[in-house]
């Protein structure tokens, strides 16, 4: 598996919500290998402060050598990110991590939360480039009000799949969870379901998932210094009792294998 | 084992010694924050580094501490990992076959409870082919002593040095914590005790708080600093210590590029080891060799040895 240390520049930066930002990346090496799923490091300032890179999933990739991400404004790291101009130069590493197992025979579930609607763009454009046909499958966005996802549905639409959504604030879609989408609706027998968002919505959909006996993936967070297996910074507790080291065993793990505290 | 050092009779000379050991260049990496080399291959070249130290081994697997391990501080992080490892008896089936296909020394830092903890894991080296040196990390509790650690006190370090010195064929270089009050008394007493070598720094013992959770950052409450934030203290320590000791100083802390790496040459150090930079910049150790190379061509060096302790003080 190749990785890279690229210096990318910024083709284009879009403001969505209030601290929701998109940002387009000419990264050829990178948006060449990259797999749903798996995530980069960016080096979000030039000096020592902030020091360590932050890591991003890969929302998606085009034929052309681009890459984007999609991110929240929570600290300084991506405080600083906000504020990057066009063809301005950061370093990314990546691709990192083991991203989704797409199963191309089974029905697809893809339910994203707030942020970790990032990688499920990218997804559920594989799952349909893949399948030709996806019309069987479903996406299940939740996000705090309508604002955080609006402008990311034109992206999936085209794509052909059923897309329902749920807002905390009820300002589009359906008002609540996306869980609660996910336990109302029949499901295709057979399918699989693919997730990532905040930790406890990932654990109610797990349990939903082992309650009907469907195969779950989930894509987990950590803290990261190295995002490439050098420091055993990242550890998480699996089910087995031992640490997993979710920048190279995940960020996607099976929900089985890990423990859910919540 | 014997390495093949290429030369190039058009660039400057490269090589140091450390005891018995010659090495193509002063840098090597950092124990801890280069896993087992294995992980960088794609992103460097390793054949370029002067040694690989890998990630502390001790006896037996470790499973290490609860998340989270690691948090970002001002120009620095702390890390409470727990000295998480494979123990040695896997480390020598699964990572050293690897290793030893580097054309590279590969320096083994091993850590310990006990002092026959460390006697046992130098007789399993022993012998290994590829291992080329061990750096003893003293800054680990001992067990029997209430978990003071061995190396805040020159008894206990020195024991710890003339245990492993006993049993290896292979120059041992000890790793000294710098939270102590005097360093020099330390390395003074390692180096009667045999040390071929002294490395330092290792973590400065730190903390972070969450304001809005109020609690600590890492579960482990404290960690140890590293990064930019700690190399004047790591310069500082390098210099006294080069002072009083005779064996080779190896100089660690903040090193993220050739002028830090030659600052610490010329407070004393023979070689340096670069750490935290690694997750940064995959590329820090080999950037810091071909920046020492550039450096001494400019300067017309005939040899890189020429500004070990070469700090001006008039
Ligand atoms: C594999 C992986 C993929 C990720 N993908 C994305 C993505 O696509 N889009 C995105 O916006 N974010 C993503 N994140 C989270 C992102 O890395 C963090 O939000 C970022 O590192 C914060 O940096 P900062 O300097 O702005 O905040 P800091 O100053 O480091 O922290 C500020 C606050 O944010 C909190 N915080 C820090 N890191 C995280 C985290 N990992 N998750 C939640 N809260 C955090 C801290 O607790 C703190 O309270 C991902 C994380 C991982 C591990
Ligand atoms: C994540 C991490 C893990 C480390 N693990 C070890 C270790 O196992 N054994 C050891 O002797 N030092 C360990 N260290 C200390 C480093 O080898 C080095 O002495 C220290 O980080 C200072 O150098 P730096 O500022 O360049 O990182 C570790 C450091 C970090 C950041
Ligand atoms: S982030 Fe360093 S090992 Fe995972």
């Amino acid at each position: 598996m190749s990785q890279y240390q690229e210096i990318a520049t910024v083709a284009r930066i879009e403001k969505f919500a209030n601290k929701n930002f998109r940002l387009t990346l000419d990264c050829p090496q990178i948006a060449a290998s990259a797999k749903p799923g798996q995530f980069v490091m960016i080096r979000t300032g030039i000096g020592k402060d902030p020091l360590l890179r932050r890591p991003f999933s890969v929302h998606q990739t085009s034929s052309g050598g681009r890459l984007q991400i999609y991110f929240k404004v929570v600290g300084r790291g991506t405080e600083i990110l906000a504020q990057v101009k066009t063809d301005q130069e950061i370093s990314v590493l990546g691709p990192l991590g083991r991203g989704f197992r797409l199963n191309v025979n089974a029905p697809a579930i893809l339910i994203g939360g707030g942020l970790g609607i990032a990688p499920m763009l990218f997804l559920a454009k594989e799952n349909c480039r893949l399948k030709r046909n996806c019309a069987n499958d479903l996406v299940l966005l939740g996000a705090r009000e309508k604002n955080e996802v609006e402008h990311l549905l034109d992206d999936f639409k085209r794509l052909g799949l059923r897309l329902l959504i749920a807002t905390d604030d009820g300002s589009l879609g359906h008002h609540g969870l996306v869980t609660e989408i996910l336990q109302s609706t029949i499901l295709p027998p057979g399918c699989t379901v693919y997730t990532c968002g905040p930790e406890a919505m990932m654990a109610g959909v797990s349990r939903i998932c082992q309650a009907q006996d469907i195969p779950c993936q989930v894509s987990v967070e950590s803290v990261m210094a190295c995002g490439m297996g050098a420091c055993l910074g990242c550890s998480r507790p699996a089910k087995d009792g031992s640490y997993t080291h979710v920048c190279l065993n995940g960020p996607v793990y099976d929900a089985e294998d890990l423990l859910w505290t919540m | 084992m014997d390495y093949v050092i290429p030369r190039d009779e058009n660039l400057p000379d490269l090589r140091v010694n450390i005891g018995s050991l010659e090495i193509a260049n002063p840098v090597m990496t950092a124990s801890g924050t280069f896993g087992y080399a294995r992980e960088f291959e794609n992103l460097m070249n390793l054949h370029r580094l002067g040694a690989v130290i890998v990630k502390g081994i001790s006896l037996y697997p470790r499973a290490g501490n609860p998340p989270p391990r690691i948090v970002e501080t001002a120009c620095g992080m702390l890390n409470a990992i727990g000295l998480q490892n494979v123990g040695v008896d896997r480390f020598i089936t699964e990572k050293m076959p690897y290793l030893h296909g580097l054309n590279v020394p590969v320096i083994v830092n091993i850590l310990g409870d006990s002092l026959a903890e460390y006697e046992e894991i130098t007789v399993r080296l022993a012998g290994v082919p590829g291992v080329s040196g061990i750096e003893v990390n003293i800054s680990c509790p001992n067990v029997k002593k209430g978990g003071v650690a061995f190396g805040t006190d020159p008894i206990m370090a020195a024991a710890v040095t003339g245990a492993v010195k006993k049993k290896t064929d292979v120059p041992v270089m000890v790793k000294l914590s710098p939270n102590v009050s005097d360093i020099t008394v330390i390395a003074r007493a390692v180096e009667d005790a045999g040390a071929d070598a002294i490395s330092l720094i290792n973590t400065l013992i730190g903390m972070a708080i969450d304001l809005p959770t109020r609690r600590p950052a890492l579960a482990n409450i404290i960690g140890g600093l590293s990064g930019p934030a700690i190399k004047p203290v790591a310069l500082r320590m390098v210099y006294q210590v080069a002072r009083v000791v005779s064996v080779p100083v190896i100089g660690i802390g903040g090193i993220e590029s050739a002028e830090d790496a030659l600052e610490f040459m010329l407070a004393g150090a023979t070689a340096v080891q670069i750490g935290t930079a690694n997750f940064i910049n995959p590329r820090a150790s080999e950037e810091v060799v071909e920046g020492i190379e550039a450096y001494a061509k400019a300067e017309k060096l005939l040899s890189i040895r020429s500004i070990i302790g070469g700090l001006r003080l008039e």
